[in-house]
């Protein structure tokens, strides 16, 4: 990271949340949320498990909207255009095509390889066979899997490694030219060599595009993201520059957390 | 110092694995009662029709004479019943399962429909045939005909196709629908990319398990009028001169496979028994086809669908 770092009312802003409140059903999820999504950054959601940051991350594309009884209550405003993503009046499916998510499992479709990340495309009415492969190949190279699967696009998907398969899946949520893309957790599911390589591609994805992840692994957090958020109990106890929260933060809870005393 | 010697728990795990034994053998007794008896039955029918299943047992209709009788008119007759059976199940099946499980929002009305739809798989069929006699036949002028019996057989595999829908359905993970949904996809798109094709091999699997109930179906059968003896085939679905396609052989009597022996059941010539047995061992042997297929289609379909 280039030092000293730039004064943080200089960075461009890609969304930010504003007294965000969530609740499923009685039991308040989040409290009282405000943060900012920094333009073309990784921001890092940290804290321990029920703290609330899988489900800040699924407030961004409105997954909560699939199950009854979930509310929001503020707002996460999208740069530049300002519109609020969790506005009733905003169609969910509009926020989705605008943003993208990885899962916590790879959950590639029970289909070929090129229809994995050509489903995105026919969603939004792109049939055109020459377009398709065009933007398949782009999502496949960005992803960095075009030369592991260049030869068998027209295979099961499921054939993969479950490296590749997650790799996929970030191909997938590429090909549709997300603002943000969301990561849920994106490597727990993996063996340290294809954390690596997926941890390399986010770092090389942030020049394209801004990336909120969400990671239970601390080390993760420090490696990939630019920006550190710390949760706890559905509030947001400390936000900063990563640097600055793992080597001097500011609140004690932080520190406990991540120096391992508790967590 | 330890809790037992070795020379304990070897006798201790000796004991405890005499019962693996044990249920062992009483479950192998408990399933070939069921196999012994079906097997028995099979092999009885078969010794008994065996002297009448000649090509021409399939190519003649039913005779008062036992020896030149056949089910020409009987095995056509349940397979257009069963063709329109199928074409009104499926769809009515498929589309609610898929209602219920993506689109009914989760309140007391949708709780009471689904109750109702396991009650439905238990009604007994002969209220079905009567439900029909009274619907089918006289309310909608349908008379004692092949559309008649394939609604009232459809009524009656309705629930099934339902509950087996739902239950492939289920089996898709949530992880699939959501990364689906996430892509910004609309409940219809999931629906038709993901949630149908994913769950075609159970859907079929349960449709052709229903179906398999219809064919030996005879009571609701009897009920809207089937004649028991017919020496005419329906008018032919398809024509020499245009438009080429007829449905005329929807209005028409028919007979079907389990009415026919059930005919020559109730003959006093035993000669007929014969026949009855052949017959028999045929419809015992589509359903048993129609099975095998259902599990043929779906280890085909799965080979491809893996989560």
């Amino acid at each position: 990271m280039a030092d000293p770092k730039p004064a943080l009312e200089s960075l461009p802003l890609k969304a930010h949340a504003a007294s965000l409140n969530f609740h499923y059903g009685t039991f308040q999820a989040l409290k009282k949320i405000d943060m900012p999504i920094y333009d073309k950054r990784v921001t890092a959601l940290i804290g321990p498990s029920g703290c609330g940051k899988s489900t800040f991350l699924r407030c961004f594309n409105r997954m909560h909207d699939l199950y009854p009884g979930n509310r929001y209550e503020g707002e996460i405003r999208l740069h530049p255009d300002n519109v609020n993503l969790l506005d009733r009046a905003v169609d969910p499916i509009e926020v989705r095509m605008r943003l993208s998510m990885v899962f916590q499992k790879p959950n590639p479709f029970p289909k070929t390889i090129f229809e994995n990340i050509a489903y995105g495309l026919r969603v939004r009415g792109l049939n055109k066979r020459a377009v398709l492969e065009e933007k398949v190949e782009e999502a496949l190279r960005g992803a960095a899997l075009w030369n592991e699967v260049k030869d068998r696009l027209h295979e099961q998907a499921f054939n993969l490694s479950g490296g590749q398969q997650q790799r996929l899946c970030i191909a997938r949520a590429l090909a549709t030219e997300p603002e943000i893309l969301l990561f849920d957790e994106p490597t727990s599911a993996l063996d340290p060599i294809a954390t690596a390589s997926i941890e390399e591609l986010i770092a090389e994805l942030k020049q394209k595009v801004t990336i909120l992840i969400v990671t239970h692994n601390m080390q993760q957090a420090a490696r990939v993201s630019d920006f550190t958020a710390y949760m706890y109990l559905g509030e947001l106890i400390e936000f900063g520059w990563t640097d600055d929260i793992f080597i001097k933060p500011k609140n004690p809870q932080t520190e406990a957390y991540i120096t391992g005393r508790f967590g | 110092m330890a809790l037992q010697t070795a020379a304990e728990i070897r006798a201790l795990i000796a004991r405890h694995k005499r019962w693996d034994v044990i249920f062992g053998v009483i479950g192998i007794l408990c399933l070939s009662i069921g196999l012994l008896t079906f097997a028995t039955l099979f092999v009885d029918m078969l010794i008994d029709g065996y002297a009448r299943l000649r090509p021409e047992f399939f190519t003649e209709f039913p005779s008062r004479r036992a020896g030149q009788a056949g089910i020409l008119s009987a095995w056509i007759g349940t397979i257009m019943v069963m063709l329109v059976t199928a074409a009104v199940a499926v769809p009515l099946g498929v589309a609610a399962g898929i209602y219920l499980e993506e689109y009914a929002p989760s309140n007391w009305m949708t709780h009471v429909i689904e109750i109702n739809i396991s009650n439905l798989a238990g009604v007994p069929s002969i209220v079905y045939g009567l439900l029909a006699l009274g619907l089918f036949v006289y309310q909608f002028g349908l008379g004692q005909s092949v559309a008649t019996a394939g609604l009232t057989l459809a009524l009656l595999i309705l629930p099934v196709v339902i509950v087996a829908t739902r239950e492939a359905i289920r089996a898709i993970p949530g992880a699939i629908r959501e990364a689906a949904y996430a892509l910004g996809a609309t409940k219809w798109q999931v629906v038709q990319g993901h949630i149908l094709p994913y769950s075609t091999g159970g859907i079929l699997t349960g449709v052709i398990i229903g179906m398999a109930r219809a064919i030996g179906e005879t009571a609701p059968i009897i009920t809207v009028g089937a004649l028991t003896f017919i020496a005419f085939l329906p008018p032919s679905p398809i024509k020499a001169e245009p438009p080429f396609i007829s449905f005329e052989w929807l209005m028409s009597p028919f007979t079907v496979m389990p009415i026919q022996i059930f005919n020559w059941t109730s003959r006093p010539d035993p000669a007929f028994q014969a026949n009855a047995a052949a017959a028999g061992f045929i419809l015992v042997f589509m359903t048993l086809a129609m099975n095998g297929l259902a599990i043929w289609l779906r280890y085909r379909i799965r080979r491809n669908i893996k989560w």
